[in-house]
């Protein structure tokens, strides 16, 4: 299967709209949100151990 | 001077009987027996009804002068049913008990996930059965009272216990004195809060949750089937979980979670207890709720074991062994399955006929099977309750995501008891066809039931013995497995024999009886060819099965059964 890749302007666009939802949201529910997100996008990535390795990516630098 | 509550408890749907307290022992000689069993719980009574049945007669302790309080333990699994059948009280559980199979997990007024419970025709009971513990103590305590190999002694307490090599010493406070007396083997049923365990110094191992919860017993009529229900975040008790289950006799168990920094006694209070259960009743639609308490406690989740069941002379069993959570309904099903395991062993170790490591492996199976259900029952445990705010923020994303997205609904299963399989138990023979077989019961599972006809199930074929599945059109079994079944018996192992024939013959020569099987119904359902067989051990879990049995190997797979490698 042929990797799907991010344009700039894709990331750009994700940028902005994330931004703006994050905005949106009410004091005290963004967590929630984006642990929402997180499980939607492992559901659509379809791959745990890459997830794991993405988790472990995310941790880096805090 | 121990003073058991001599009024009965009272209750709206059990009427309590205050049995006298045994205190003919006091100033008597001391006395030796075989077995003492601590504690007339489910798990202690089950022990010795088992026991009973292998000719080993047993002495049971109850501090209390009457069954317990309170609902307590009210789901009751198809394996449980099929190890009451065997001590023979299964049909009053089931005439009194309500059958189910189906749970349901509600959020935001959406029912998210149902679990189905299967139900194969081939089973005699349903997935799950519910009942109140006093009714099956009740059950339990009348056919001990009806066996004379039992001896029932009410308001005892142990107070002290010695061990030696051989035997254990046991001082016992009755309401008229003490006494002591002896035993070659103790068995601790005395549950939860065990005074043996105690008295020993042992300590369980594991973790204890956070969440505390109360439980309630109300009267009520309610127009609902009976399916296990789960709230989540329900808006009277944000971020939490309500459970609730019928029981016979209109009664429903409403199960909540107390709110955070709330002490056991305010959750229990009158005012706060009619708030909470009105406003839970007004979720499922009961919009002027008329009840009745008939109990309530507070129970907080708990996931512990002994690391060894056996301390020299004294086993542990049920609740005294290990403590488990209540989500997945594992406490006194799992007990079962202990006292299961240990009755044959007991009874074959003293007879003389078991090895040496018979006892020893009731402890490694057990053990194991607590540890596995431990790791079972965290999972549904931190999705209840939530032990910390990470694991909270994904249970609520959960919640939120179920309305919609159906890949994140199985998290709601709650992963109910199953029965434990021993596939790395030292009783299972190493030399078998295990691995060959491509279908039916593996080595340590428990046998499969089958329908075998109207009303009529292979585990009612079962008792308290091996039993040797033989699958054969001849009219007689082999003459090698005969001599070596033969040669079994007279060493004293009960061994059955069972022909599984598909041509409707009505006797098999060197068979103890028939299984009629015109179908092949079972044949296929366990894989079976003519020649082949299954080797059960007395507590109905495969230890060996083969495609062409011979005298030889069954001898062989019976003594590594019994615990003689």
């Amino acid at each position: 299967m042929e990797h799907k890749q991010l344009t700039i302007s894709d990331i750009e666009t994700l940028y902005d709209q994330l931004a703006d939802a994050l905005d949106h949201i009410e004091e005290g529910k963004r967590e929630l949100f984006l642990v929402k997100l997180a499980l939607l996008s492992a559901q659509a990535l379809g791959d745990a151990e890459q997830f794991l390795a993405l988790t472990r990516t995310a941790l880096l630098d805090l | 001077m121990h003073t058991p509550l001599a009024e009965p408890r009272r209750s709206i749907y059990f009427d309590y009987q205050v049995f006298p307290a045994h205190t003919a022992s006091v100033n008597a000689q001391v006395q030796h027996h075989p077995v003492v069993i601590v504690g007339a719980g489910p798990i202690g009574l089950t022990t010795a009804l088992d026991l009973a049945r292998y000719g080993i007669p047993s002495i049971v302790l109850e501090a209390e002068r009457q069954v317990s309080e309170g609902s307590r333990a009210i789901v009751f699994t198809r394996r449980s049913l099929e190890i009451l059948q065997q001590v023979g009280i299964s049909e009053r559980v089931t005439s009194a008990g309500l059958p189910w199979r189906f749970g349901n997990s509600y959020y935001r007024n959406q029912r998210v996930f149902r679990m189905e419970a299967p139900h194969d025709p081939d089973d005699r009971f349903a997935p799950m059965t519910n009942l109140q513990q006093p009714c099956l103590e009740q059950f339990l305590v009348d056919a001990c009272h009806a066996n004379p190999m039992i001896e029932l002694r009410w308001g005892n307490r142990v107070k002290a216990l010695a061990q030696a090599e051989d035997r254990a010493t046991l001082e016992v406070d009755t309401p008229a004195g003490e006494y002591t007396l002896q035993a070659s083997w103790v068995v601790a049923a005395d549950g939860a809060r065990s005074a043996i365990r105690t008295l020993l110094g042992l300590q369980l191992e594991g973790a204890s949750y956070e969440g505390r919860f109360v439980i309630a017993d109300i009267k009520i009529d309610l127009d609902l089937p009976t399916e296990r229900l789960a709230y989540f975040d329900p808006h009277w008790n944000p971020g939490n979980t309500v459970l609730m289950h019928r029981e016979p006799g209109n009664i429903w168990r409403i199960d909540y979670q107390l709110a955070r920094g709330e002490t056991p006694e305010q959750a229990l209070s009158a005012d706060s207890l009619r708030e909470r259960i009105n406003a839970q009743l007004g979720i499922v639609g009961v919009a002027n709720p008329q009840w009745e308490l008939d109990w309530c406690s507070v129970y907080s989740a708990r996931a512990l074991t002994l690391s060894d069941y056996l301390h020299t002379r004294v086993i542990f069993t049920g609740d005294a062994a290990h403590l488990l959570p209540i989500f997945g309904v594992r406490g006194a099903n799992t007990g079962f399955q202990d006292c299961h395991g240990l009755g044959w062993k007991l009874a074959l170790t003293l007879k003389g006929i078991a090895g040496p490591g018979l006892l020893a492996s009731y402890s490694a199976e057990r053990v194991g099977a607590a540890r596995e259900i431990i790791a079972e029952a965290g999972k549904s445990t931190r999705f209840m309750t939530p032990p910390s705010a990470g694991y909270r923020l994904l249970r609520d994303a959960v919640l939120s995501l179920s309305l919609t997205q159906a890949f994140v609904r199985p998290l709601y299963h709650w992963r109910t008891s199953r029965p434990h399989d021993y596939v790395d138990s030292a009783l299972n023979c190493k030399h078998d066809d295990n691995s060959r077989f491509s279908c039916g019961p593996h080595q340590g599972a428990p046998l499969l039931n089958v329908r075998l006809g109207d009303d009529q199930f292979l585990f009612d074929r079962l008792g308290a013995s091996f039993c040797l599945l033989y699958f054969t059109d001849a009219v007689e079994v082999p003459s090698d497995i005969q001599a070596q079944a033969q040669s079994l018996r007279d060493q004293g192992v009960p061994l059955q024999l069972l022909a599984v024939v598909g041509n409707r013959q009505g006797e098999v020569r060197g068979a103890d009886g028939v299984i009629d099987d015109p179908g092949g119904h079972l044949r296929n359902k366990y894989g079976a060819s003519a020649g082949g067989a299954y080797l059960m051990r007395p507590d109905q879990h495969v230890c060996a099965r083969w495609h062409h049995l011979n005298g030889q190997a069954l001898r062989d797979a019976v003594e590594t059964a019994l615990g003689n490698e």
